[in-house]
């Protein structure tokens, strides 16, 4: 079986395994982890695309997410519509976001792009908990959401992630794709080939920004509360989804799958049995993977592979 | 008056930013990495004075005498154990180290609420409240102390890079590493030394502001964030530059809290940073040399 086959069928078994999980797990506390890691692989695999294969490492993608938060919220605030619009709108609206702050950013390269993007993402905080008016500033949001069953908000969750990643195979297998890694590479090298740089960066902080939005509004919708302090949060959201990348594997399709999966059950699993100490758990997990497997776990499969066989062969007593 | 004391206020707290941003500045020089752990290495230094103050009776004011040291020991480590190792490493992103400062930020926050609670503490000194009397202007006397505190230690940290056998050898392991190298200068050392004198600076500076704001576990990004700011208006790997950004910032936070809105006093300095960025990116550095 070829490597190809191979990949597209271990696909359909995952995405078989994802439809049926909800008919073994009935439970709403399970059916609720499964949710909140729908919505941090959503983020993740769209800072992917612009952090890990475009290499343009984004430290504000809270702004984002929060702006796809806030345009559902906003709608049920201001105009008494279901915050269900703004899984059209927040996307939309994070989209086009994108757009100035991609213009600005972009001028910057490396580390000055990171730290630009940073001050966005705080900007927008403040100023979100500032216009008091307009957003009910630091009190937040609170929705009634119309439907509670928990399934509903699975598949619909599971459906959104599964439009992310194909998008972003897409975009990664075509001609943009290689430019990005190119980009990433040796953004020089690919001028000099005649790669309009700027424009195939924004080419991939729009969809980014984009689907980050759509995991915003999925947010709203499913936690039905959020404040600034939340949803545009430096640490917890913006740091937190490059670590989960990070941990899963950057530049790869499934790493920020596999991240989110990991940090989302390691999260809970020692919130119930360190309690006050699963973040620092977390942080020092985070910090050994850094070191010892830095392109994360899905990036350093070969290497994973390797360790394991070796040690299968010395123990069968072969070379 | 307003506008007098506005300004005095904001270059008085500005001095003591400006000397947890050298500690950065240096650490940037050398190494050409952004410590994102910066703020929370101040925040560890803050919890040394403040325990020392609390368990012990000791004044703020020595007890970050205690703090240094302990930084500097935590600093070395940190760079020996952990970022250095990473230099070698092969990985997709090159900003693996910056991520890894990340990492030990979180880390450190974490160690802190754990030990702590994520309870606001602050430290009451004989002195905290009083003020002296500038004319019709009244300005705090821990902010006072604080800031010449602040400049002694600029001026002496100045001498030591310009006048002493490490520091010349920071200066030159900063300008070009390879160079340096092959003068016979043991660069891992003195990067190591570097972190360490930076985590010792963020120490004093967080002690010199105990005095002035509340702890808690997540001060450390307050500190981070202003100076990373700091850092690149001054211009990064200047001391001098970063002594002057410290004051700007300072002063532009005290202005937009004055005359804009207390909300968005952090907003004033984010922005000066981008514009900064953009515009001008060697910092106020490249005016002075053009």
């Amino acid at each position: 079986m070829n490597m190809l086959n191979k990949k597209f069928l271990l696909t359909i078994a995952f995405i078989i395994l994802a439809v049926l999980i909800p008919v073994v797990i009935k439970a709403p506390y399970q059916l609720h982890i499964l949710i909140l890691i729908i919505i941090w692989a959503i983020i993740g695999t769209s800072w992917n695309l612009l952090g890990g294969y475009a290499g343009q490492v984004s430290f504000g993608h809270a702004a984002f997410f929060g702006l796809g938060a806030y345009s559902a919220g906003l709608l049920t605030l201001h105009c008494a519509l279901s915050p269900w619009w703004g899984i059209l709108l927040g996307p939309l609206v994070a989209a086009l976001a994108a757009l100035p702050i991609g213009m600005i950013c972009f001028r910057l390269r490396g580390p000055y792009f990171a730290l630009a993007m940073l001050a966005l993402g705080e900007i927008f905080r403040l100023v979100f908990l500032n216009l008091t008016d307009f957003t009910n500033g630091a009190k937040g949001i609170l929705i009634m959401p119309a439907i509670t069953n928990k399934m509903f908000y699975y598949y619909t969750g599971l459906g959104m992630l599964a439009l992310t990643l194909l998008a972003t195979y897409l975009i990664v297998n075509s001609k943009i794709g290689y430019y990005l890694v190119s980009i990433r590479e040796d953004q020089d090298a690919a001028t000099s080939l005649g790669i309009p740089t700027t424009l195939y960066k924004n080419l991939a902080l729009l969809p980014s920004a984009f689907f980050t939005g759509l995991a915003g509004a999925f947010y709203m919708n499913y936690v039905a509360f959020i404040d600034p302090n939340i949803v545009f949060n430096l640490t917890n959201v913006s740091v937190m989804v490059i670590l989960v990348v990070m941990l899963g594997g950057v530049a790869t399709t499934w790493g920020p799958t596999i991240g989110a999966a990991i940090y989302i059950f390691l999260g809970e699993y020692f919130r119930t049995t360190l309690g006050s100490a699963n973040v620092l758990i977390f942080g020092i997990l985070v910090c050994l993977i850094i070191m010892f497997l830095p392109n994360g776990i899905a990036g350093e499969l070969d290497l994973l592979k390797r360790l394991t066989q070796r040690k299968k062969a010395s123990l069968s007593g072969g070379v | 008056m307003l506008l007098g004391q506005t300004i005095i206020c904001g270059l008085l707290l500005g001095g003591m930013y400006a000397l947890i941003a050298i500690g950065m500045t240096l650490i940037m020089g050398v190494m050409k990495i952004i410590n994102l752990a910066h703020g929370a290495l101040v925040m560890v230094g803050m919890y040394v004075t403040y325990v020392c103050s609390k368990n012990y009776g000791i004044d703020p004011y020595i007890g970050m005498f205690i703090a240094m040291p302990v930084l500097f020991l935590l600093g070395c480590l940190i760079q020996k154990y952990m970022i250095n190792r990473l230099v070698e490493v092969d990985s997709i992103l090159p900003e693996n180290q910056v991520l890894l400062t990340v990492g030990i930020m979180l880390v450190l926050t974490e160690a802190a609420r754990l030990m702590f609670k994520s309870d606001y503490r602050s430290v009451t000194t004989s002195y905290s409240s009083d003020t002296v009397f500038l004319g019709a202007m009244s300005i705090s006397v821990p902010l006072l102390i604080g800031f010449f505190i602040a400049m002694v230690f600029t001026l002496l940290l100045h001498l030591f890079l310009t006048k002493t056998d490490i520091g010349k050898s920071i200066r030159a392991t900063s300008q070009d590493r390879d160079a340096a190298v092959y003068m016979g200068i043991n660069s891992s050392k003195i990067t190591m030394i570097t972190f360490g004198i930076g985590a010792a600076l963020a120490a004093a500076g967080g002690s010199l502001l105990l005095p002035l704001f509340y702890l808690f576990p997540d001060v450390g990004h307050l500190f981070t964030a202003k100076s990373f700011i700091i850092t690149i208006l001054g211009g990064m790997g200047s001391t001098m530059g970063a002594a002057v950004g410290g004051l700007i910032l300072g002063l532009s936070e005290s202005l937009g809290a004055t005359y804009i809105n207390m909300g968005y006093k952090d907003v004033v300095g984010l922005v000066i940073f981008i514009l900064v960025l953009l515009f001008l990116p060697g910092g106020f550095r490249s005016l002075v040399k053009r």
